[in-house]
């Protein structure tokens, strides 16, 4: 367990959280390599089987970060993102795995700091939980 | 549309504990209006419940498919080249479905993945109300498009009981009183006069009070 590095999945809005992973990069802010980001169009475009299937295949934590509150170019597609992480959550809860391992995160543009902070503090959350009780059978 | 809801996860796996290769089929028709138990609630069943099996270290095969309309003999005819290749069919179709596979393939075990609930219809996005109790014998022409079977608590004929308070059921402030929609809806349309008529105790047997029904249409059957 001491050795354990986390496989972290962040789906990224290309307009808030991407951006901000970029800004984190022009600022010279380092995060952890075991963020793993994915970019989409919206987090409204992330559904729960995407969530789901990062799990499945093998991610100890996941968060989608999302648009301020208010702040969606396309109106509340962070709000609907913010209702599936709740909706997986709760299957996760019924399968038994801990739904702190997902997470909605909200963040601006340019918000550089805070992105290479999320992915720092959610790092280190995963990695106090431990791995994940799912993991893929190797063949 | 006929309306259901997912059941418990542990109910779910419970069924299906035994069985390593389940075949998951959903239905293209209602269950996926209500999602239920369309192409996408089958593709998250199935996650959920690779995930529960690789959890306890085992493996388990799920094949995905949905059919068109899962309480149709034709439709239910294409799990036929595959189906010995499972082990287990967990369907998530209304109880229709159900019983359409089960009688079709009478030596597999089929299991439920949704409670049927009722008919109803979109209120808004992601919220269902019941309508209709498809009680044989429809009302709607004489009570202004509204059901006092369905939405009446009580199933009340001849206006409301001394639950009614402010236009709601006593049985929930969230509740309508179907008889007070009726009374506005009669007032809108100049048709009070219907409300003073008495209808007659109902006959119930067309609801299913005569055992279950059936329709025959002579000029389709083949």
């Amino acid at each position: 367990m001491k050795n354990f590095e986390p496989e972290i999945v962040a789906f990224c809005c290309h307009y808030c959280a991407y951006t901000a992973a970029d800004m984190a990069g022009s600022k010279r802010l380092s995060y952890p390599p075991n963020v793993k980001i994915i970019r989409v169009p919206c987090t409204g475009k992330v559904d729960a089987l995407h969530m789901m299937r990062a799990f499945e295949k093998g991610a100890d934590g996941v968060y989608v970060a999302g648009c301020l509150e208010g702040d969606c170019h396309f109106k509340n597609g962070n709000t609907r993102a913010g209702q599936r992480v709740a909706y997986v959550q709760k299957i996760l809860e019924d399968l038994g795995i801990e739904p702190q391992r997902l997470e909605m995160i909200m963040m601006s543009a340019g918000m550089g700091e805070r992105f290479a902070r999320t992915a720092f503090e959610f790092t280190e959350k995963i990695r106090e939980l431990g791995p994940c009780p799912v993991k893929p059978i190797k063949k | 549309m006929i309306t259901a809801e997912q059941k418990p996860l542990e109910e779910i796996i419970a069924y299906i504990e035994p069985y390593d290769r389940i075949f998951l089929v959903g239905c293209n028709e209602c269950v996926t209006v209500c999602a239920a138990g369309g192409r996408k609630e089958v593709g998250l069943l199935a996650s959920a419940l690779r995930l529960n099996s690789m959890k306890q270290g085992k493996t388990i095969e799920i094949k995905e498919i949905t059919l068109e309309r899962q309480c149709d003999p034709e439709y239910v005819e294409e799990l036929a080249s595959d189906i010995n290749r499972t082990d287990a069919v967990l369907s998530m179709a209304c109880g229709c479905g159900v019983q359409t596979l089960a009688g079709r393939y009478k030596e597999m075990p089929i299991f439920p993945a949704v409670n049927t609930l009722f008919m109803g219809a979109s209120e808004s996005q992601g919220i269902w109300a019941e309508r209709c109790r498809g009680c044989g014998d429809c009302l709607l022409g004489i009570t202004g498009g509204i059901c006092p079977v369905a939405r009446c608590s009580k199933s009340l004929f001849n206006g409301p009981c001394g639950g009614t308070c402010s236009g709601k059921c006593e049985i929930s402030p969230e509740v309508d009183c179907a008889w007070c929609l009726i009374w506005e809806r009669l007032k809108a349309l100049g048709m009070e006069k219907r409300y003073e008529e008495l209808m007659e105790a109902k006959d119930w047997r067309p609801s299913g009070g005569g055992g279950p029904r059936k329709i025959v249409r002579k000029d389709l059957v083949l």
